[in-house]
């Protein structure tokens, strides 16, 4: 491979990445919120995105929907099934020990998952194209428009969640709450109300995110959910978890990483690669890429 | 020290008689072939269950990367047995070794997290061991490894769960144990005591990813086959389950979990639409009403049933 070509391939992998990796970093945004606010790692958040990914499928496939419309309702449809999940699995363990909730996400996970297999069928759907696919060339570099309408998506919906949690009044209520909870209530948030505000924007991102993937790879299956959840979990622990830029910045480098390695190497050790990332921050940053080193006092 | 004997052995003679019923059961037929899986499949998850809960329950450090300890354990033992014609117990021996030694390689750095960043960590490095075995043609790659002698039998598999709880029961109660527990009690406090903090965590995950090991081949040497699949973190999450429901530093409570979730999947198996529904369910709604696990951290012993049975006068006598 001359340097030319070399340089050819390393850019359209780096197309490919990031637009694989914002999806990655909607997802991501929503492990990372749940857990800067209750310390939970929502392993159920995968299928959230997957049930997104489904709701856009009906709104889209059956009736007949374009596509901001339907984007909106499974978003909304999305935050209200968070929303349903954090207050019926959730909050009645708020006081239990933190392992028996993550037991619990993990019986969340499996019931979403097969629930919805037998709704509606383990086979794999096809996504009706929602665009027509155009193909662009940018000097020698291939870039399409699902491509396009992912990044600009993405971007969009990120800058709104970056105006909530700075500028609003359930954002700063957000930060408050993750930043101390005790001290939150004590100055007369709803800490609950909170909590659940923060599984519905989570959980809304993710099933942005869904329908995103539905019309990247039109084909979406009940437990296509898992791998990218893991992935997009990864993703928040790089950038840092609890820290929503962090979430950002993982989720894009997660693609990029997984992309070049599937490039350049071979794509059955790309998963290997992302967790052997994974490993490494643990072990040189645990705190993440943007985390702040915080002492553990006696 | 007397009295501890006399335990010991009468729990022994409950062993072989329990062995016996259930063997004896097994020759005249009335367990037919899939009870007799299924009770093979719970004296595993027994073995995984107990020493996941030295690692989890007793020793405190959050690790969910069982799986894969299991699958190195299930590929080598394979390994040792078809393509170096070794027999069994080497086997067994063998895949010890390798994923205690693997433990240790992979303890001695992560165990220097806490917390969900050791889960996490954990989760990683399982999934790591998994997508390397997926890459090795010399096992087979993604189509596992095949043609395994089934080796592994009700004997096998009781008699090695029985030393499983054993060696996990002694060493809870010994010196060690103790250094464990005071790690999960408060990691700082026993460090200050003079406890080696480090030294405890790494053995503790040494000797439960050793016995997952050992589960592993026996699982191997069961299915007739090693499959990548059969060990992603969704079997992990299967076992931490297990000890979680059954109670975190309870190891009569792992056994329960082990046996309770093995049973009800059994059970379920003949509605496999629904099987996984049910199964979900189940655990949220055991997790709510009981998030300390069935047994807490109590053990069931025959003190308990003593007092239950004489009443209210004996069990005042105990209290002190």
């Amino acid at each position: 491979m001359d340097f030319a070509s070399f340089l050819q391939q390393l850019g359209q992998q780096l197309i490919n990445g990031i637009s694989l990796g914002s999806i990655y970093a909607l997802i991501a945004l929503g492990y990372t919120m749940i857990y800067g606010i209750i310390r939970l790692i929502n392993f159920a958040h995968g299928d959230i995105y997957m049930l997104g990914a489904y709701f856009g499928y009906f709104a889209t496939a059956i009736l007949k929907m374009s596509f901001i419309p339907s984007l909106i309702i499974a978003m909304v449809l999305a935050a209200i099934t968070g929303m349903v999940i954090e207050r019926a699995a959730y909050r009645p363990l708020r006081s239990a020990p933190r392992i028996a909730v993550l037991i619990t996400a993990i019986g969340v996970s499996l019931f979403l998952e097969y629930g919805s297999m037998l709704l509606v069928t383990p086979q794999p759907r096809t996504f009706p194209a929602v665009f027509p696919a155009e193909i662009y060339n940018v000097g020698g570099l291939v870039l399409n428009s699902q491509q396009i309408v992912i990044l600009a998506v993405s971007l969009i919906l990120m800058l709104v969640l970056n105006y909530v949690v700075h500028y609003t009044k359930s954002g700063k209520a957000m930060r408050a709450v993750s930043y101390d909870t005790d001290a939150a209530k004590l100055m007369g948030i709803d800490v609950d109300k909170v909590i659940s505000f923060t599984f519905a924007v989570g959980s809304a991102l993710a099933a942005a995110a869904g329908v995103l993937v539905g019309i990247y790879y039109n084909s979406i299956d009940p437990l296509m959910g898992i791998m990218p959840g893991l992935k997009a979990f990864v993703a928040a622990v790089l950038g840092g978890i609890g820290i929503i830029p962090g979430a950002m910045l993982g989720g894009v480098l997660m693609g990029v990483i997984e992309a070049l390695v599937s490039g350049f190497f071979s794509s059955t050790f790309r998963d290997a690669a992302a967790f052997g990332i994974l490993i490494l921050i643990l072990l040189f940053r645990p705190s993440g890429l943007l985390g702040k080193n915080v002492r553990e006092k006696v | 020290m007397n009295a501890v004997r006399k335990r010991d052995l009468l729990s022994l003679l409950g062993c072989v008689a329990l062995y016996a019923v259930i063997q004896g059961l097994i020759m005249v037929d009335i367990l037919g072939p899939f009870w007799q899986l299924n009770i093979v499949l719970i004296c595993i998850n027994i073995i995984l269950a107990v020493s996941l809960n030295l690692i989890n329950g007793f020793t405190g450090q959050f690790s969910i990367g069982h799986a894969g300890f299991m699958a190195v354990g299930a590929y080598l033992g394979a390994v040792m047995t078809v393509k170096l014609h070794l027999p069994f117990i080497v086997a067994i021996i063998a895949a010890a070794a390798a994923a205690g030694l693997l433990g240790f390689i992979i303890g001695l750095p992560t165990l220097r997290l806490s917390g969900d960043y050791l889960a996490i960590a954990t989760l990683g490095l399982g999934e790591i061991i998994r997508i390397t075995i997926l890459n090795i043609s010399y096992v087979g790659g993604a189509s596992g490894f095949m043609g395994i002698p089934r080796y592994t039998t009700f004997t096998w598999a009781f008699f090695l769960m029985i030393l499983t709880i054993f060696v996990i029961k002694n060493l809870i109660n010994s010196s060690h144990g103790r250094a464990c527990i005071s790690v999960r009690e408060n990691e700082i406090a026993a460090e200050a005591m003079g406890v080696d903090t480090t030294r405890y965590k790494v053995m503790a995950f040494t000797i439960g990813a050793a016995f997952a090991g050992i589960a592993g081949s026996l699982f191997s040497h069961y299915f007739y086959i090693a499959h990548p699949a059969s060990f992603t973190f969704m079997r992990s999450f299967d076992i931490l389950t297990m000890v979680v429901l059954g109670g975190l530093g309870s190891i009569t409570g792992s056994i329960t979990g082990a046996l309770l979730l093995t049973f009800i999947s059994a059970v379920l198996a003949s509605y496999p639409e629904w099987r996984m529904v049910i199964y979900s369910l189940m655990l949220i709604v055991l997790m709510l009403y009981r998030p300390q696990g069935l047994l807490g951290n109590h053990e069931i012993s025959l003190a308990i049933f003593k007092r239950l049975m004489g009443g209210v006068k004996s069990g005042n006598a105990q209290n002190k």
